[in-house]
């Protein structure tokens, strides 16, 4: 190979081109470099798993790149790049599901079903995410203490894998399924999808906003009437301490009814607008998000929002996906990148949420994207996130002194509260509490040897934290000639 | 793998009884660090460090024989440490010797002793370790160099000039780096009481190993290019370079 070249001459493998690419997650941390092959017929994807196979290399699939650190790497590897199998196989838009290519974005599902009359049944934060992605992340949304996970939804899968193609589903081959729903691809290459959607007689949200006084205000409120509302989640204030700390503004809602709009709004009810999207232009400075710029904003955000309105009619981008109206927002955490912990407890351990949000209020850390939610019960994924409780998250940008150590604390609360932290956002977990966070690891290990025995699907994030096998050796020290 | 604040799992070290590098294996080893091949040439003194690594937290300490000097068996140590260890996320290069500046200045064979341990060896073992980052995609290569080398005083000449070389070449294999998730960081401590300076007056702003490993943690953590240890060293060289050689050459040793 040339060093000196800035990128890497394409090169082949088994008639596939491949480009050397350095890839990241969304946070834009701990980069690495792979030979990214981009498929666009479904049926290539098995010939490049036997190509990977026959030439002895590590392979993983990557959608839009929307997982915030290293699950959407291979370094050294071959990297599909599945965002080519975006077609829409087959629907029945009188019973409400799709099949289609796993590349397919949730985005292009709102824009193709939306003016149907349907709704993706899960949304997270981004519209910009694959439903191979959504699957491998076993995604949730607002409505999840509603709905559940994404994968609640999905009704069949086909996955290739080193011993070939499975067709899966909750009723035929149920444990590699559900392996498959959060396993963060590390079970195979999802290839495409039936998912169940969600009719909708509108394509606007009817909202309902609460200023809250602390955390303890907030969780109480979220406990009291989540239930009545599809969708809920909070914002945090992560930076004020005291009397205040945790204040919040709590968001509620569901899907407008056309009885609910006005007359003449009504020929247009499904319309649906995603709206233009401004670019964060250059990438700023590292340090640009300071303590005293994410206060100013935090206070800002907090003081914009209504003491309380009801019924306020919202769009969707507006509602689900405020971000993804600044396209590359990731960039203006500076160019070291950022982070976002996100993590999951139990009912009963509310007092932990409270104490993870003074931690980090106490540290300054300059977070702005700070939310809190309720989750409903989990599904059967061994390494599914969601479980019945409370989950809380925030960005970080790195590169601030005692960030590790602060986060590896916040992981030992979550431990002992008999929580965990969501594999889709995590760039730096200690893999020592990997099992203990998901229990179902052996296993889920177990069903994964079996359609990959050879250990040929693998991540970065993988190998960090030794999802696929644990990395701690018996202690020893040999004594070792090399020459 | 490193995780996003920069801490590597695995490394292998190039002269690993180094005071210095003991004291970021320590500080990284409280982190992340959980495998580790140390490479030198006296096996008791590799021990040593290893069973400290292994009491605090380290899983998996090996020894290998490695002398820099020798360009020959750096390919095969290369070859055999990604075999051992799977992926290498560090690469530490501390091998290093101070040498004696009045017997080795007037000694041919003691001179080129100094620029190849320092020197040479670091530099074709970095070439063998950047074939293997380069090719598995990722991992950091951090490189002990000196403030002594960046403005070579007339006390130190050999020692300083073979840390600007090393110094230099160093930046140039990062350059080359670019691009491959590869990355190198340059380390220049200041003056590191040691085994290495031990007997020697101290210099000015004088530190410790243990303040040295601090810094690179960090900023390993702010996935910096350069680190000087302590910091303002930075600005006191950058008046330093500016001075006319006249006074330059009368710096005391």
């Amino acid at each position: 190979m040339t060093g000196l070249l800035h990128s890497e001459p394409a090169t082949a493998l088994a008639g596939f081109p491949t480009t050397r690419q350095v890839l990241s997650g969304w946070g834009r941390t701990a980069p690495s470099a792979s030979d990214v092959v981009r498929i666009t017929d479904p049926d290539d994807v098995d010939d490049l798993m036997a190509a990977a196979v026959a030439a002895d290399r590590v392979v993983l699939a990557r959608g839009l790149g929307r997982s915030y650190g290293d699950a959407a790497q291979c370094a050294g590897g071959v990297v599909l790049d599945a965002t080519g199998l975006d077609t829409i196989m087959a629907s029945d838009l009188e019973a409400g599901w799709v099949r289609v290519g796993a590349g397919v974005s949730l985005d292009t599902l709102m824009k193709v079903l939306l003016p149907r009359g349907w709704f993706v049944p899960v949304s997270p934060g981004t519209r910009f995410v694959t439903v191979g992605g959504a699957i491998a992340a076993d995604i949730h949304g607002k409505n999840h203490h509603r709905d559940g996970s994404f994968c609640s939804h999905v009704t069949r899968l086909s996955l290739a894998t080193p011993t070939g193609r499975h067709e899966v589903s909750p009723d035929a081959d149920p444990d590699l399924f559900w392996a498959t729903a959060g396993g963060m691809g590390l079970t195979g290459i999802i290839v495409d999808a039936t998912i169940r959607l969600l009719a909708v007689e509108t394509t606007r949200m009817l909202v309902d906003t609460e200023r809250t006084d602390d955390l303890d205000d907030c969780m109480a409120r979220m406990s009291a009437r989540d239930d009545d509302y599809r969708y809920s989640v909070a914002w945090i204030d992560c930076l004020t301490r005291g009397r205040h700390l945790g204040r919040s503004v709590l968001t509620r809602g569901d899907h407008a009814r056309l009885g609910d709009l006005p007359v003449g709004a009504r020929a247009g009810a499904l319309d649906f607008d995603a709206g233009g999207r401004l670019a964060v232009p250059v990438t700023p400075p590292s340090g640009l998000l300071n303590p005293l710029t994410v206060a100013a904003f935090s206070e800002a955000w907090y003081r914009k929002a209504p003491r309380r309105r009801v019924g306020h009619p919202e769009s969707i981008p507006a509602f689900f996906h405020p971000l993804d109206g600044v396209e590359g927002w990731n960039r203006v955490y500076g160019p070291r990148g950022f982070l976002q912990y996100q993590c999951a407890v139990p009912d009963n351990a509310g007092e932990t949420i409270r104490r993870i949000v003074e931690r980090v209020s106490g540290q300054r850390a300059a977070s702005f994207v700070n939310v809190l939610k309720r989750f409903g019960p989990g599904d059967p994924g061994p390494l599914s996130f969601p479980m019945a409780g409370w989950t809380l998250a925030f960005d970080l940008p790195v590169g601030a002194v005692g960030l590790g150590p602060l986060l590896d604390d916040l992981d030992t609360l979550v431990v002992d509260a008999g929580g965990r932290i969501y594999l889709a956002k995590d760039s730096r977990l200690r893999p020592e509490v990997l099992e203990a966070m998901y229990p179902g690891l052996p296993r889920w290990r177990a069903v994964r040897r079996r359609v990959d025995p050879e250990g040929r699907i693998v991540s970065d994030l993988a190998r960090r934290l030794g999802v696929l096998c644990t990395t701690g050796r018996a202690a020893s020290t040999t004594r070792n000639g090399v020459r | 793998m490193n995780d996003a604040t920069g801490m590597p799992q695995t490394a292998v070290v190039i002269g690993g009884t180094s005071d210095i590098g003991r004291s970021i294996l320590r500080a990284l080893v409280a982190r992340r660090l959980r495998r580790i091949i140390l490479t030198g040439r006296y096996e008791v003194g590799l021990r040593s460090v290893a069973d400290e690594l292994l009491g605090i937290g380290a899983t998996s300490v090996e020894t290998a024989f490695c002398d820099v000097t020798d360009p020959a068996s750096h390919t095969a140590l290369a070859k055999d440490a990604v075999a051992r260890l799977g992926q290498i996320d560090l690469v530490l290069v501390t091998a290093a010797t101070l040498g004696d500046q009045s017997l080795d200045e007037v000694d041919p064979q003691a001179t080129a002793r100094v620029i190849d341990t320092n020197f040479t060896g670091p530099a074709a073992a970095m070439v063998a370790f950047a074939g293997v980052l380069r090719t598995q995609g990722h991992g950091r290569m951090v490189v002990l160099s000196s403030v002594a080398g960046v403005r070579v005083r007339r006390a130190n000449f050999i020692y300083g000039s073979s840390k600007a070389g090393l110094d230099a070449f160093t930046i140039g294999l990062g350059d080359s780096l670019r691009q491959t998730g590869a990355s190198v960081m340059v380390v220049r401590p200041g003056w590191v009481a040691t085994r290495m300076t031990a007997g020697l007056a101290p210099g000015p702003m004088a530190t410790t190993a243990a303040a040295v490993a601090a810094d690179v943690v960090t900023a390993m953590g702010k996935g910096a290019d350069v680190v000087w240890s302590p910091a303002p060293l930075k600005w006191i060289f950058a008046v330093l370079r500016l001075l006319p050689p006249a006074l330059w050459r009368r710096m005391p040793g």
